[in-house]
Protein backbone atom coordinates (compact mmCIF):
# COMPACT_ATOMS: atom_id res chain seq x y z
CA UNK A 1 0.00 0.00 0.00
CA UNK A 2 2.52 2.04 1.00
CA UNK A 3 4.85 1.62 -2.37
CA UNK A 4 1.14 2.30 -4.38
CA UNK A 5 1.03 5.85 -2.53
CA UNK A 6 4.60 6.53 -3.18
CA UNK A 7 4.21 5.75 -6.79
CA UNK A 8 1.15 7.40 -7.01
CA UNK A 9 3.23 10.45 -5.36
CA UNK A 10 6.22 10.47 -7.80
CA UNK A 11 3.97 10.35 -10.93
CA UNK A 12 1.98 13.53 -9.54
CA UNK A 13 5.52 14.90 -8.74
CA UNK A 14 6.45 13.92 -12.29
CA UNK A 15 3.15 15.79 -13.91
CA UNK A 16 3.34 18.49 -11.64
CA UNK A 17 7.00 18.74 -12.75
CA UNK A 18 6.71 18.75 -16.64
CA UNK A 19 3.72 21.02 -16.29
CA UNK A 20 5.39 23.61 -14.47
CA UNK A 21 8.07 23.89 -17.12
CA UNK A 22 5.58 23.79 -20.08
CA UNK A 23 3.59 26.81 -18.09
CA UNK A 24 7.30 28.68 -17.36
CA UNK A 25 8.76 28.47 -21.02
CA UNK A 26 6.36 30.68 -22.17
CA UNK A 27 5.99 32.68 -19.07
CA UNK A 28 9.31 33.17 -19.03
CA UNK A 29 9.51 34.70 -22.68
CA UNK A 30 6.80 36.80 -21.70
CA UNK A 31 9.32 38.18 -19.15
CA UNK A 32 12.17 38.37 -21.18
CA UNK A 33 10.00 40.95 -23.46
CA UNK A 34 11.04 44.40 -23.31
CA UNK A 35 8.88 47.67 -23.06
CA UNK A 36 9.37 49.56 -26.32
CA UNK A 37 7.62 52.73 -26.81
CA UNK A 38 5.03 52.77 -29.02
CA UNK A 39 4.13 56.02 -30.64
CA UNK A 40 0.61 56.63 -32.20
CA UNK A 41 0.34 56.38 -35.97
CA UNK A 42 -2.17 57.57 -38.39
CA UNK A 43 -4.25 59.77 -35.90
CA UNK A 44 -5.53 61.48 -39.55
CA UNK A 45 -5.04 59.35 -42.56
CA UNK A 46 -3.13 62.12 -44.08
CA UNK A 47 -0.96 65.40 -43.68
CA UNK A 48 -4.02 67.59 -43.51
CA UNK A 49 -7.81 67.29 -42.15
CA UNK A 50 -9.38 69.07 -44.97
CA UNK A 51 -8.02 72.37 -46.00
CA UNK A 52 -6.03 72.61 -43.05
CA UNK A 53 -2.84 70.61 -41.44
CA UNK A 54 -3.11 67.79 -39.49
CA UNK A 55 -0.34 66.22 -37.33
CA UNK A 56 0.17 63.92 -39.42
CA UNK A 57 3.66 63.68 -41.22
CA UNK A 58 4.83 62.25 -44.29
CA UNK A 59 7.39 59.19 -42.56
CA UNK A 60 11.32 59.73 -43.13
CA UNK A 61 12.69 60.01 -46.25
CA UNK A 62 9.06 59.62 -47.68
CA UNK A 63 7.34 62.22 -50.52
CA UNK A 64 3.50 63.09 -50.79
CA UNK A 65 2.71 64.43 -53.60
CA UNK A 66 -0.32 66.25 -52.87
CA UNK A 67 -3.07 67.47 -55.25
CA UNK A 68 -5.32 69.87 -54.21
CA UNK A 69 -9.22 70.28 -56.34
CA UNK A 70 -11.71 72.55 -55.75
CA UNK A 71 -14.67 73.35 -58.19
CA UNK A 72 -16.21 76.67 -58.27
CA UNK A 73 -19.77 77.44 -56.03
CA UNK A 74 -22.57 74.73 -56.46
CA UNK A 75 -25.15 77.32 -56.19
CA UNK A 76 -24.14 78.97 -60.11
CA UNK A 77 -26.93 76.62 -61.53
CA UNK A 78 -26.76 75.02 -64.78
CA UNK A 79 -24.64 77.31 -66.93
CA UNK A 80 -22.04 76.97 -64.69
CA UNK A 81 -22.95 73.47 -64.47
CA UNK A 82 -23.02 73.91 -60.56
CA UNK A 83 -19.70 75.08 -60.22
CA UNK A 84 -18.06 72.01 -62.17
CA UNK A 85 -16.67 74.27 -64.84
CA UNK A 86 -14.46 75.62 -62.89
CA UNK A 87 -11.36 75.50 -60.93
CA UNK A 88 -8.88 75.99 -58.33
CA UNK A 89 -5.79 74.16 -57.94
CA UNK A 90 -3.01 73.42 -55.38
CA UNK A 91 0.25 70.77 -56.27
CA UNK A 92 2.55 70.28 -53.83
CA UNK A 93 4.95 68.11 -52.34
CA UNK A 94 5.30 67.25 -48.60
CA UNK A 95 8.68 65.28 -47.75
CA UNK A 96 9.61 63.40 -44.19
CA UNK A 97 13.11 64.67 -43.14
CA UNK A 98 12.82 62.40 -39.90
CA UNK A 99 10.61 61.61 -37.54
CA UNK A 100 10.15 65.04 -36.71
CA UNK A 101 10.01 67.56 -39.42
CA UNK A 102 8.39 67.87 -42.47
CA UNK A 103 9.19 70.22 -45.15
CA UNK A 104 6.55 71.40 -47.74
CA UNK A 105 6.30 73.26 -51.16
CA UNK A 106 3.52 74.00 -53.33
CA UNK A 107 1.82 75.77 -56.07
CA UNK A 108 -1.95 77.01 -56.11
CA UNK A 109 -3.85 79.23 -59.04
CA UNK A 110 -5.54 80.69 -56.62
CA UNK A 111 -3.61 84.45 -56.65
CA UNK A 112 -0.74 82.15 -58.13
CA UNK A 113 0.78 81.61 -54.81
CA UNK A 114 4.00 80.00 -54.23
CA UNK A 115 4.19 78.51 -50.35
CA UNK A 116 6.28 77.00 -48.78
CA UNK A 117 6.56 75.59 -44.84
CA UNK A 118 7.79 73.39 -42.06
CA UNK A 119 6.08 71.18 -39.46
CA UNK A 120 8.08 69.99 -36.56
CA UNK A 121 6.52 67.47 -33.93
CA UNK A 122 7.27 68.90 -30.59
CA UNK A 123 5.73 66.23 -28.78
CA UNK A 124 4.43 62.76 -30.23
CA UNK A 125 1.26 61.13 -28.73
CA UNK A 126 2.80 57.47 -27.23
CA UNK A 127 2.67 54.56 -25.00
CA UNK A 128 4.64 51.98 -23.48
CA UNK A 129 7.82 53.86 -22.03
CA UNK A 130 6.30 56.04 -21.37
CA UNK A 131 2.73 58.10 -21.81
CA UNK A 132 2.24 61.01 -24.00
CA UNK A 133 -1.45 61.66 -24.22
CA UNK A 134 -1.29 64.35 -26.84
CA UNK A 135 1.03 64.75 -30.48
CA UNK A 136 1.62 69.06 -30.30
CA UNK A 137 3.76 69.91 -33.91
CA UNK A 138 4.72 73.52 -34.89
CA UNK A 139 3.83 74.93 -38.36
CA UNK A 140 5.37 77.76 -39.94
CA UNK A 141 4.37 79.04 -42.97
CA UNK A 142 5.55 81.17 -46.14
CA UNK A 143 3.18 82.39 -49.03
CA UNK A 144 4.30 84.43 -51.55
CA UNK A 145 1.64 86.10 -54.27
CA UNK A 146 2.27 85.89 -57.73
CA UNK A 147 -0.60 87.66 -59.31
CA UNK A 148 0.70 90.68 -60.98
CA UNK A 149 -1.99 93.11 -60.22
CA UNK A 150 -1.72 91.18 -56.07
CA UNK A 151 0.29 94.88 -55.11
CA UNK A 152 0.39 98.08 -57.04
CA UNK A 153 3.04 98.97 -59.26
CA UNK A 154 5.46 100.89 -56.68
CA UNK A 155 5.54 98.18 -54.09
CA UNK A 156 8.18 95.77 -53.13
CA UNK A 157 8.46 92.07 -53.47
CA UNK A 158 7.87 91.49 -49.39
CA UNK A 159 4.51 93.37 -49.57
CA UNK A 160 3.54 90.31 -51.72
CA UNK A 161 4.50 88.19 -48.95
CA UNK A 162 2.39 86.97 -45.72
CA UNK A 163 3.31 84.37 -42.69
CA UNK A 164 1.50 81.55 -40.96
CA UNK A 165 1.93 80.23 -37.58
CA UNK A 166 -0.01 77.52 -36.34
CA UNK A 167 0.40 74.93 -33.36
CA UNK A 168 -1.47 71.24 -33.83
CA UNK A 169 -2.53 69.91 -30.78
CA UNK A 170 -4.41 66.67 -31.57
CA UNK A 171 -5.05 63.51 -29.74
CA UNK A 172 -6.01 60.33 -31.05
CA UNK A 173 -8.63 59.39 -28.33
CA UNK A 174 -9.31 55.65 -30.51
CA UNK A 175 -9.29 54.11 -32.97
CA UNK A 176 -12.30 55.68 -34.48
CA UNK A 177 -12.21 59.24 -33.35
CA UNK A 178 -9.47 61.94 -33.67
CA UNK A 179 -9.33 65.30 -32.41
CA UNK A 180 -6.93 68.55 -33.22
CA UNK A 181 -7.26 72.05 -32.13
CA UNK A 182 -5.40 74.25 -34.00
CA UNK A 183 -4.35 78.03 -32.59
CA UNK A 184 -3.00 80.26 -35.39
CA UNK A 185 -1.82 83.33 -36.02
CA UNK A 186 -1.90 84.84 -40.21
CA UNK A 187 0.50 87.95 -41.16
CA UNK A 188 -0.08 89.48 -44.47
CA UNK A 189 2.86 92.25 -44.68
CA UNK A 190 0.35 94.03 -47.09
CA UNK A 191 -2.96 94.06 -45.47
CA UNK A 192 -6.14 94.10 -48.24
CA UNK A 193 -6.76 97.88 -48.02
CA UNK A 194 -5.81 100.06 -45.13
CA UNK A 195 -8.50 99.37 -43.15
CA UNK A 196 -7.49 96.46 -42.62
CA UNK A 197 -5.41 94.42 -40.09
CA UNK A 198 -2.16 93.13 -41.20
CA UNK A 199 -2.63 90.07 -37.99
CA UNK A 200 -5.40 87.91 -37.62
CA UNK A 201 -5.83 84.79 -35.21
CA UNK A 202 -7.92 82.09 -35.47
CA UNK A 203 -8.96 78.65 -34.03
CA UNK A 204 -8.93 76.04 -35.92
CA UNK A 205 -10.83 72.81 -34.45
CA UNK A 206 -10.65 69.82 -36.73
CA UNK A 207 -11.65 65.86 -36.18
CA UNK A 208 -12.02 62.68 -37.66
CA UNK A 209 -14.16 59.72 -37.01
CA UNK A 210 -12.86 56.53 -38.73
CA UNK A 211 -15.52 54.58 -40.02
CA UNK A 212 -13.92 51.27 -41.40
CA UNK A 213 -10.34 50.65 -41.75
CA UNK A 214 -10.30 52.68 -45.02
CA UNK A 215 -12.19 55.47 -44.90
CA UNK A 216 -13.08 58.11 -42.30
CA UNK A 217 -15.94 61.27 -42.04
CA UNK A 218 -13.99 64.42 -41.29
CA UNK A 219 -14.86 67.97 -40.21
CA UNK A 220 -12.69 71.33 -39.79
CA UNK A 221 -13.98 74.79 -38.71
CA UNK A 222 -11.62 77.99 -38.06
CA UNK A 223 -12.93 80.75 -35.82
CA UNK A 224 -11.61 84.03 -36.67
CA UNK A 225 -11.29 86.22 -33.55
CA UNK A 226 -10.53 88.87 -35.94
CA UNK A 227 -11.24 88.94 -39.63
CA UNK A 228 -11.13 91.63 -42.81
CA UNK A 229 -13.41 94.95 -42.77
CA UNK A 230 -12.98 95.36 -46.67
CA UNK A 231 -14.91 92.42 -48.11
CA UNK A 232 -17.20 89.85 -47.01
CA UNK A 233 -15.83 86.74 -45.33
CA UNK A 234 -16.62 83.74 -43.32
CA UNK A 235 -15.22 81.51 -40.79
CA UNK A 236 -14.28 78.09 -42.92
CA UNK A 237 -15.80 75.08 -42.62
CA UNK A 238 -15.06 71.76 -44.13
CA UNK A 239 -16.91 68.16 -44.46
CA UNK A 240 -15.71 65.29 -46.27
CA UNK A 241 -14.79 61.82 -46.29
CA UNK A 242 -11.62 60.02 -46.60
CA UNK A 243 -10.61 57.18 -48.20
CA UNK A 244 -7.52 55.36 -47.61
CA UNK A 245 -6.40 53.01 -50.70
CA UNK A 246 -2.74 52.12 -49.09
CA UNK A 247 -0.25 54.48 -51.62
CA UNK A 248 -3.26 57.38 -51.83
CA UNK A 249 -5.51 58.86 -50.01
CA UNK A 250 -8.48 60.36 -51.60
CA UNK A 251 -10.09 62.89 -49.50
CA UNK A 252 -13.45 64.30 -51.18
CA UNK A 253 -15.01 67.27 -49.52
CA UNK A 254 -17.22 70.11 -49.58
CA UNK A 255 -16.32 73.54 -47.86
CA UNK A 256 -16.79 77.30 -48.43
CA UNK A 257 -13.07 77.80 -48.92
CA UNK A 258 -12.00 78.55 -52.78
CA UNK A 259 -8.32 78.37 -51.98
CA UNK A 260 -6.72 75.62 -49.77
CA UNK A 261 -3.44 76.97 -48.29
CA UNK A 262 -3.58 78.27 -44.72
CA UNK A 263 -2.61 82.24 -45.17
CA UNK A 264 -6.21 82.34 -47.96
CA UNK A 265 -8.52 80.00 -46.13
CA UNK A 266 -8.04 81.35 -42.92
CA UNK A 267 -9.35 85.12 -43.70
CA UNK A 268 -10.34 85.24 -47.70
CA UNK A 269 -12.96 82.35 -46.83
CA UNK A 270 -15.78 84.02 -49.16
CA UNK A 271 -18.20 81.41 -49.32
CA UNK A 272 -21.50 81.57 -47.60
CA UNK A 273 -22.57 78.02 -46.10
CA UNK A 274 -26.31 79.67 -45.84
CA UNK A 275 -26.47 80.27 -49.60
CA UNK A 276 -25.02 77.84 -51.15
CA UNK A 277 -21.60 79.27 -51.51
CA UNK A 278 -20.05 76.13 -51.55
CA UNK A 279 -17.13 74.30 -53.81
CA UNK A 280 -17.09 70.44 -53.74
CA UNK A 281 -13.59 69.50 -54.02
CA UNK A 282 -10.99 66.41 -53.51
CA UNK A 283 -7.45 66.11 -52.29
CA UNK A 284 -5.31 63.27 -53.82
CA UNK A 285 -1.87 62.51 -51.72
CA UNK A 286 0.18 59.92 -53.59
CA UNK A 287 2.86 58.65 -51.20
CA UNK A 288 6.52 57.68 -52.83
CA UNK A 289 8.99 55.97 -50.31
CA UNK A 290 12.55 56.44 -50.77
CA UNK A 291 14.02 54.08 -47.86
CA UNK A 292 15.76 51.18 -49.01
CA UNK A 293 17.09 48.19 -47.19
CA UNK A 294 16.23 46.86 -44.24
CA UNK B 1 10.46 2.82 3.79
CA UNK B 2 10.15 5.93 4.70
CA UNK B 3 13.02 6.96 3.64
CA UNK B 4 12.89 4.85 0.25
CA UNK B 5 9.96 7.17 -0.41
CA UNK B 6 11.81 10.35 0.93
CA UNK B 7 14.55 9.39 -1.47
CA UNK B 8 12.21 8.38 -4.05
CA UNK B 9 10.63 12.23 -3.88
CA UNK B 10 14.11 14.42 -3.70
CA UNK B 11 15.30 12.48 -6.57
CA UNK B 12 12.34 13.18 -8.78
CA UNK B 13 12.72 16.62 -7.57
CA UNK B 14 16.34 16.72 -8.45
CA UNK B 15 15.12 15.06 -11.78
CA UNK B 16 12.52 17.65 -12.96
CA UNK B 17 15.01 20.75 -10.92
CA UNK B 18 17.46 19.85 -13.86
CA UNK B 19 14.91 19.01 -16.76
CA UNK B 20 14.20 22.78 -16.41
CA UNK B 21 17.89 23.82 -16.37
CA UNK B 22 18.69 22.67 -19.95
CA UNK B 23 17.52 25.96 -21.32
CA UNK B 24 18.77 27.56 -24.48
CA UNK B 25 17.50 31.42 -24.87
CA UNK B 26 17.72 34.18 -27.36
CA UNK B 27 16.03 38.05 -27.10
CA UNK B 28 17.09 38.39 -30.63
CA UNK B 29 15.91 35.83 -32.57
CA UNK B 30 14.94 36.60 -36.56
CA UNK B 31 11.94 35.91 -37.79
CA UNK B 32 11.17 36.68 -41.88
CA UNK B 33 8.39 36.37 -43.92
CA UNK B 34 7.98 37.01 -47.17
CA UNK B 35 4.53 37.40 -49.88
CA UNK B 36 4.92 36.59 -53.60
CA UNK B 37 2.10 38.27 -55.59
CA UNK B 38 1.77 39.62 -59.57
CA UNK B 39 2.13 43.04 -58.76
CA UNK B 40 4.92 43.36 -55.79
CA UNK B 41 7.00 41.32 -53.16
CA UNK B 42 6.48 42.32 -49.54
CA UNK B 43 9.13 41.20 -46.92
CA UNK B 44 9.59 41.63 -43.55
CA UNK B 45 11.84 40.70 -40.69
CA UNK B 46 11.47 40.84 -37.01
CA UNK B 47 15.13 40.78 -35.35
CA UNK B 48 13.50 40.82 -31.98
CA UNK B 49 12.28 37.24 -31.42
CA UNK B 50 12.41 35.60 -28.23
CA UNK B 51 12.70 31.80 -28.03
CA UNK B 52 13.47 29.47 -25.42
CA UNK B 53 14.05 25.69 -26.07
CA UNK B 54 14.28 23.14 -23.33
CA UNK B 55 17.07 20.26 -24.53
CA UNK B 56 15.89 17.74 -22.24
CA UNK B 57 11.97 17.36 -23.27
CA UNK B 58 12.33 19.62 -26.30
CA UNK B 59 10.15 22.31 -25.36
CA UNK B 60 10.28 24.90 -27.42
CA UNK B 61 8.34 27.95 -27.67
CA UNK B 62 8.51 31.54 -29.69
CA UNK B 63 6.73 35.02 -28.99
CA UNK B 64 7.19 38.31 -30.91
CA UNK B 65 5.78 41.58 -31.08
CA UNK B 66 4.01 42.34 -34.38
CA UNK B 67 4.82 45.39 -34.58
CA UNK B 68 8.75 44.96 -34.27
CA UNK B 69 8.54 43.40 -38.24
CA UNK B 70 10.26 46.30 -40.09
CA UNK B 71 9.32 46.63 -43.97
CA UNK B 72 11.13 48.80 -46.59
CA UNK B 73 8.29 51.19 -46.60
CA UNK B 74 6.96 52.91 -43.26
CA UNK B 75 3.83 53.22 -44.55
CA UNK B 76 3.56 49.50 -45.20
CA UNK B 77 4.09 48.89 -41.52
CA UNK B 78 1.74 50.97 -40.87
CA UNK B 79 -0.46 49.25 -42.57
CA UNK B 80 0.50 45.72 -41.47
CA UNK B 81 -0.14 46.72 -38.17
CA UNK B 82 -2.62 48.69 -38.77
CA UNK B 83 -5.04 46.88 -40.73
CA UNK B 84 -3.91 43.47 -41.54
CA UNK B 85 -3.14 41.65 -38.40
CA UNK B 86 -4.54 44.68 -36.23
CA UNK B 87 -1.47 44.61 -33.90
CA UNK B 88 -3.58 47.03 -31.45
CA UNK B 89 -5.39 44.13 -30.85
CA UNK B 90 -3.32 41.73 -31.06
CA UNK B 91 0.05 42.79 -29.85
CA UNK B 92 2.00 39.51 -30.20
CA UNK B 93 2.37 36.20 -32.23
CA UNK B 94 3.70 32.84 -30.72
CA UNK B 95 4.15 29.49 -30.84
CA UNK B 96 4.40 26.84 -28.28
CA UNK B 97 5.78 23.28 -28.96
CA UNK B 98 8.13 20.15 -29.10
CA UNK B 99 11.19 19.31 -31.12
CA UNK B 100 9.85 15.87 -31.69
CA UNK B 101 13.41 14.29 -32.08
CA UNK B 102 15.21 15.59 -29.39
CA UNK B 103 17.00 13.02 -28.00
CA UNK B 104 18.99 12.72 -30.82
CA UNK B 105 20.67 15.77 -30.26
CA UNK B 106 24.28 15.56 -28.89
CA UNK B 107 24.97 19.15 -27.63
CA UNK B 108 28.73 18.62 -26.59
CA UNK B 109 29.33 17.21 -30.71
CA UNK B 110 29.25 19.93 -33.32
CA UNK B 111 26.93 18.70 -36.16
CA UNK B 112 23.83 19.44 -37.45
CA UNK B 113 20.26 17.50 -37.01
CA UNK B 114 17.21 17.67 -38.80
CA UNK B 115 13.98 17.88 -36.92
CA UNK B 116 10.39 18.47 -36.52
CA UNK B 117 8.99 20.93 -34.50
CA UNK B 118 4.96 20.68 -33.92
CA UNK B 119 2.61 22.50 -31.75
CA UNK B 120 0.25 24.96 -31.81
CA UNK B 121 1.04 28.34 -33.72
CA UNK B 122 -1.03 31.69 -32.98
CA UNK B 123 -1.17 34.80 -34.54
CA UNK B 124 -4.42 37.16 -34.23
CA UNK B 125 -5.55 35.35 -31.32
CA UNK B 126 -6.17 31.82 -33.68
CA UNK B 127 -4.20 28.98 -32.49
CA UNK B 128 -3.77 26.06 -35.48
CA UNK B 129 -1.62 22.77 -34.93
CA UNK B 130 1.49 22.98 -37.15
CA UNK B 131 3.95 20.31 -37.98
CA UNK B 132 7.01 21.64 -39.38
CA UNK B 133 10.39 20.48 -40.62
CA UNK B 134 13.77 22.36 -39.61
CA UNK B 135 17.27 22.16 -38.27
CA UNK B 136 19.14 22.03 -35.27
CA UNK B 137 22.92 23.02 -35.12
CA UNK B 138 25.07 23.12 -32.50
CA UNK B 139 28.21 24.92 -32.87
CA UNK B 140 30.17 25.20 -29.81
CA UNK B 141 27.24 25.29 -27.28
CA UNK B 142 25.36 27.44 -29.65
CA UNK B 143 22.36 26.33 -31.10
CA UNK B 144 20.64 27.51 -33.97
CA UNK B 145 17.69 26.73 -35.14
CA UNK B 146 15.89 27.43 -38.76
CA UNK B 147 12.88 26.10 -40.62
CA UNK B 148 10.84 27.54 -43.84
CA UNK B 149 7.61 27.11 -43.55
CA UNK B 150 4.37 28.67 -45.24
CA UNK B 151 1.32 30.24 -43.45
CA UNK B 152 -2.26 31.13 -44.85
CA UNK B 153 -3.73 34.71 -44.02
CA UNK B 154 -6.97 33.08 -44.20
CA UNK B 155 -6.09 30.48 -41.43
CA UNK B 156 -5.15 33.57 -38.74
CA UNK B 157 -7.73 35.85 -39.83
CA UNK B 158 -6.05 38.30 -41.63
CA UNK B 159 -8.27 39.34 -44.50
CA UNK B 160 -6.69 40.92 -47.38
CA UNK B 161 -9.03 43.25 -49.24
CA UNK B 162 -10.35 41.98 -52.85
CA UNK B 163 -8.59 45.21 -54.18
CA UNK B 164 -5.17 43.73 -53.11
CA UNK B 165 -5.58 40.37 -53.74
CA UNK B 166 -2.16 41.02 -56.40
CA UNK B 167 -0.24 42.74 -53.93
CA UNK B 168 -0.33 40.32 -51.09
CA UNK B 169 0.14 36.77 -51.83
CA UNK B 170 -2.56 34.32 -49.61
CA UNK B 171 0.49 32.33 -48.22
CA UNK B 172 3.29 33.85 -46.85
CA UNK B 173 7.26 32.46 -46.40
CA UNK B 174 7.89 32.17 -42.87
CA UNK B 175 11.31 31.88 -42.51
CA UNK B 176 13.13 31.03 -38.74
CA UNK B 177 16.59 31.71 -37.66
CA UNK B 178 17.06 31.81 -33.71
CA UNK B 179 20.38 31.55 -32.42
CA UNK B 180 20.19 30.00 -28.92
CA UNK B 181 22.37 30.04 -26.22
CA UNK B 182 22.32 28.03 -22.49
CA UNK B 183 20.62 30.47 -19.72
Amino acid sequence: MRKFQSVILALLLLIWGGGASAQNLMDLLVEEEEVKAEFTTNTFFTTRVINGQSVENPYPNELIFVISHHFGQINQGAYQFWGLDQATIRLGFDYGVNDRLALSIGRSSYEKTYDGFLKYKLLRQQTGLKEVPLTVSWFSGIYIKGLKSAVPENYQFQDRLSFVHQLMIARKFSRSLSLQITPAWVHNNLASSASDPNDFFVLGLGGRLRLTNWVSASMEYFYRFNEPVSFQSYNALSLGFDFDTGGHVFQLHFTNSQPMFEKAFLTETRGNWLDGGIYFGFHISRVFSFKKGN
Amino acid sequence: MKMNKLILLFSILLISHAAFSQLYITRNGQIRFFSQAPLENIEAVNRQVNAALNTSNGEFAFRLLMRAFSFDKALMQEHFNDNFVESHKYPNAMFQGNVLNIEAINLNVNGQYNITVEGDLTIKDVTRKISEPGTLTVKDGVITGESVFKVSLADYNVNIPNRYIRNIAGEIEIFVNVELRER
